[in-house]
């Protein structure tokens, strides 16, 4: 049996529609991706898998024990790094670590294994509170409360977000090495970029999965002739090609902008008369391949119509 | 008068106690520019942005924003800029119209000024239909569109924007940046954090904090030259790795 599996799960809050009816499974020791901006349904999705909210219609079990009947047992199996900080913030260090792990019985003696990796890098700062930790030193310690007791598998609810680059790579570091170690971990991310580092992904959008593979499949399966363009003025150069009459989509990507042709390939040559035409010198123009975000952008239109 | 700059800190530097949050910063902001302010959570940012806002006095040094003193004019200041952030916004119960009302009243604009601002803003973003919607109704993208024209409302010189584009979605964060030049094509200077790297290549130049300090101040193209880097993301986490404190 898979880790997670859920079969047409729905939840709905006054006439707003969080969840609607996803089925999909989660395979042991997977590092699993749900990818999607506010609103996509990431976090009533983890609060139902965790149990924390009956699903209106549908279906899940995590680690064979369903979510609503079999709650009590799947409370022991799992660990939950929600999304707010969900630390006390008037306790210490410690006394976080400590609370947590007698709720679920256990001593952090008995567990600390589980957590040395990522607990050895707070320890020095052990006495103090949890309100004056910086954001990284939050997810740290936010973690190791999730893992004191051992569990089977992990739900982290954007652990990431706000976060700066540095720490999102640190924090991204510690997630493989849980991996390694064989733990299941299912996150949820608004940072596009942050999708190739797991195993496979959801890319979610208003409560829907729009698309779910390998970073690598999703990213293969995009049909559109896709060239990335480089020169000075990237506002201007975004205006210019959206008047060329076979653009589908331009987008600036970073230093460069994403073009995608609405033909079934793509015209290198035209376009570079067209834009020298229009002032524009010296534009490079190369085919590449997409990014996840570049698949994500591509659903999104086909899902909206 | 060509080009003043619109920022001018020297200098600059806030204590909190024995901690020095902001440490002798300096550097100008031309009329027109996207200025991307850069840093690590704790870098000092937050801190820097309040004080040429107007909303908290420097220890040292000093600053001038749209021609303001921060120390003496700090009111002045408050008229002169938009602000807008992905925590605050817009008032979730109120509606759109009454949003701009409410904003355009506190920058001391005409009834009548504010009706055909309101008219202006709502058509050009294709919103005209939630006019009389509730904010909180409203999904994340269109708000955070509709806050940043407010932002923009009273014809301010400069607009901080703090991290404006969190949680919003691949397509609506684009159509954003593109508000965003826009409104800096019409000479308005954007004073932006993210910390979405890519975002930070849209800058015309970034500086990036370290520990309260500037560390780099650059255009895009020169930063990652100066780094040997390929991208912003590895300049970005070349110099934050050196940090010896966060927030």
């Amino acid at each position: 049996m898979s880790a997670v599996q859920a079969e047409a799960l729905r939840k709905t809050f006054g006439n707003v529609t969080a969840v609607e009816d996803l089925s999909f499974a989660i395979e042991h020791g997977e590092l699993f991706g749900c990818i999607g901006p506010d609103g996509a349904g990431k976090t009533t999705l983890f609060r139902m898998l965790t149990s924390l909210l009956v699903p209106d219609a549908g279906s899940a079990t995590v680690m064979g024990c369903d979510t609503v009947r079999d709650y009590k047992q799947l409370r022991r199996r799992i660990g939950y790094m929600p999304g707010r900080f969900s630390l006390y913030q008037d306790l210490t260090i410690e006394e976080n670590l400590a609370f947590f792990a007698s709720i679920f019985g256990t001593t952090v003696e008995k567990n600390y294994e589980m957590i040395a990796d990522i607990y050895r890098q707070i320890e020095p700062f052990k006495k103090r509170r949890a309100g004056q930790l910086s954001g990284g030193m939050k997810q740290k310690l936010a973690l190791s409360c999730a893992l004191i007791h051992k569990p089977d598998i992990l739900f982290l609810d954007e652990p990431t977000t706000g976060v700066d680059a540095v720490s999102r790579r640190e924090f991204w570091e510690m997630l493989r090495r849980l991996k390694e170690g064989g733990m299941t971990i299912v996150v949820s991310t608004p940072y596009m970029d942050e999708a190739g580092k797991c195993d496979r992904i959801a890319l979610m959008q208003k409560g829907h999965i729009l698309g779910i593979d390998t970073p690598d499949n999703i990213t293969g399966s995009y049909a559109r002739p896709l060239l990335d363009m480089r020169g000075a003025d990237v506002y201007r150069l975004i205006l210019a090609l959206r008047e060329f009459p076979h653009t589908h989509s331009v987008f600036a990507f970073g230093e460069s902008v994403h073009y995608t042709d609405s033909r079934s390939s793509a015209d290198p040559e035209a376009l570079a008369v067209f834009l020298r035409s229009r002032g524009f010198a010296n534009i490079t123009i190369e085919p590449i391949r997409a990014s996840v975000e570049d698949s994500f952008m591509e659903l999104l239109e086909q899902h909206d119509g | 008068m060509a080009s003043e700059p619109v920022i001018v800190a020297r200098n600059l530097t806030k204590r909190f106690g024995a901690f020095t949050a902001v440490d002798n910063i300096s550097f100008e902001v031309m009329p027109g520019e996207i200025f991307g302010f850069l840093g690590a959570n704790g870098a000092g940012k937050t801190t820097a942005m309040k004080m040429l806002s107007g909303l908290l006095s420097p220890t040292t040094g000093e600053a001038r924003v749209a021609g303001y003193d921060v120390f003496t004019q700090a009111e002045s200041i408050k008229s002169r800029i938009g602000y807008m952030s992905q925590r605050f916004s817009l008032y979730e119960d109120m509606t759109a119209w009454e949003n701009i009302r409410f904003y355009g009243g506190i920058y001391g604009l005409r009834m009548d000024a504010i009706r055909d601002k309101a008219a202006q803003l709502l058509g050009r973003l294709g919103m005209e239909h939630v006019r009389d919607s509730r904010i909180g109704a409203l999904p994340l993208g269109w708000k955070q569109k509709l806050a940043f024209s407010v932002a923009l409302l009273h014809n301010p010189a400069i607009v901080f924007l703090d991290e404006p584009t969190g949680g919003v979605d691949p397509l609506t964060r684009r159509q954003f940046w593109e508000l965003i030049y826009e409104a800096a094509a019409s000479g308005v200077t954007i004073f932006i954090t993210t910390h979405y790297m890519d975002e930070a290549e849209y800058c015309g130049r970034v500086s990036i904090m370290v520990d309260g300090r500037i560390e780099a101040l650059d255009t895009p193209g020169g930063l990652k030259q100066a780094f040997d880097a390929q991208s912003m993301d590895e300049v970005f986490v070349r110099l934050a790795r050196g940090a010896q404190y966060a927030e």
